[in-house]
């Protein structure tokens, strides 16, 4: 086995164990949903005017629950260290690691995320498509939490200060997110917040594991 | 301007520069602030406004003041990241308190704007959510910065983030335009000249200047305070060593 896959194995597997991994991410995923309509009311109609961005919002919040161990357990236990001498590139193993956090927890939420929609009253229609954005909207959380939880390496409180920094760049996935299900809720054309969401992901796998490998140097210096 | 950072970049000349250069940007600004605001209130009512408009010289001036002083805060993070510039960092530090202070204000002269206005403190549209964000950010940047305790760590996660940050406010303000608009476009700065009137618009740009200036006062002020307190605890190390 390869070296990068060997990584990758050890990621995923990582980020699966991480926290209970993707049974206690999905599972708070499901209380935000159950808490929203008792806070909001169970009429239907109302319910349903909320449920595609209330399942996207939850999806956002689910998807920094496990995001402050990412870099943690191996900036503790000296594996960082050992990973920063091998002769993968710190930026490659960042994006491995970011990798394998999005196919834990990531695809998890994609798959749970109809079903609440659909439970808080959404349309079946609607299933596919917030899949999607589910799927590519995981990757830009996974790679733009990755940014916040290496910058907040070494910090006390490290787990609440990521959320403080991540969540003011989670805006303009969430606001894609969004409005590429509100436009398809009211037969709207939708697709360009979909590419749009599409493009952020895919400048933050691309900026982030820039900035990552930055901070991660910066903590083990 | 290019030899500014490289002519200020030795401590010893920045402290000399800015002990004069501090209190005189500070006393321009009292006598801009002062005329702009005389300005301000003897200009007469809007015919749609009335006398809320002069809201607008205190408003205006913090908005832009709060990309003004991110772009401060970005630069000097950038200069600090790439050359380890320790006075680049002290500046980046001083920077960003006053940035979430200018931005704070734009958001509560606007809310109290917008109340008489649009019958409303807040409204959710494009303009005010990216201020916000914008805020959050410096947020953000001053909390990452005090929960570390090796300052030199949490002078470089700083400025990554302030960099990060400064990729990311283009996007978070286009994208918050995608989503909704409903906050006047631009007026002041707009291709065929400015589409205020001229009583409203001298006060404007003398309160604008007041507010760069003060702030270039308050920016100064606070670097020689951030240079002392290092010296300070330099100090402090080699006198329980000795």
């Amino acid at each position: 086995m390869s070296r990068l896959s060997a990584l990758l194995v050890r990621e995923t597997a990582l980020a699966w164990g991480r926290g209970g991994g993707p049974l206690v991410t999905v599972g708070f995923y499901a209380g935000v949903a159950t808490l929203l309509p008792l806070a909001i009311g169970p009429e239907p109609e109302r319910l349903a005017a909320i449920a595609p961005g209330a399942a996207w919002v939850a999806l956002a919040l689910a998807s920094l629950l496990s995001l402050d161990r990412l870099f943690e357990r191996d900036y503790e236990d000296g594996a960082l260290d050992l990973l920063t001498l091998s002769p993968t590139p710190l930026e490659l193993t960042c994006f491995l690691k970011c990798l394998g956090q999005w196919l834990a927890t990531g695809a998890p939420l994609a798959l749970a995320a109809p079903i609440a929609a659909i439970a808080l009253g959404a349309k079946p229609d609607l299933a596919p498509l917030i899949f999607a954005c589910a799927l590519l909207g995981g990757l830009a959380f996974a790679f733009t939490g990755g940014i916040g939880a290496a910058l907040s390496l070494g910090a006390r409180r490290g787990g609440l200060l990521t959320a403080v920094i991540v969540l003011p760049l989670f805006v303009p996935p969430v606001i894609f997110g969004g409005g590429a299900l509100d436009a398809f809720a009211s037969g709207l054309p939708w697709s360009s917040g979909l590419a749009l969401l599409g493009a952020y992901a895919a400048m933050s796998v691309a900026i982030g594991p820039l900035a990552m490998a930055a901070a991660c140097r910066n903590a083990l210096s | 301007m290019n030899w500014a950072p490289a002519f200020l970049s030795n401590p010893e000349r920045f402290m000399a520069f800015s002990r004069w250069a501090a209190p005189m940007f500070g006393v321009i600004a009292a006598i801009l602030a002062a005329v702009g605001l005389y300005l301000g209130f003897t200009a007469p009512e809007d015919y749609q406004q009335g006398q809320t408009v002069r809201i607008m010289f205190i408003h205006v001036p913090a908005a832009y003041m709060a990309s003004f002083v991110y772009v401060c805060l970005g630069g000097a993070s950038f200069l600090s990241l790439i050359f380890r510039h320790a006075l680049a960092d002290a500046a980046a530090q001083a920077a960003a308190p006053l940035g979430a202070g200018f931005t704070l204000l734009a958001l509560v002269t606007g809310a109290l704007w917008g109340r008489p206005m649009w019958g409303a403190f807040w409204v959710w549209d494009a303009r005010l959510t990216s201020v916000l964000v914008l805020f959050l950010l410096y947020v953000a940047y001053i909390a990452l910065r005090a929960s570390m305790d090796d300052e030199v760590k949490a002078a470089r996660a700083g400025a990554i983030l302030a960099l990060v940050g400064a990729i990311n406010l283009p996007i978070v303000h286009y994208s918050v335009d995608w989503w909704n608009t409903l906050h006047q476009g631009a007026s002041v700065f707009k291709r065929g000249g400015s589409s205020l009137a001229p009583v409203f618009l001298q006060p404007l740009l003398i309160m604008a200047l007041a507010y760069t200036s003060a702030f270039g006062s308050l920016w100064l002020v606070g670097i020689r305070g951030e240079v002392w307190r290092r010296r300070a605890e330099a100090a402090a190390l080699r006198a329980a060593r000795s």
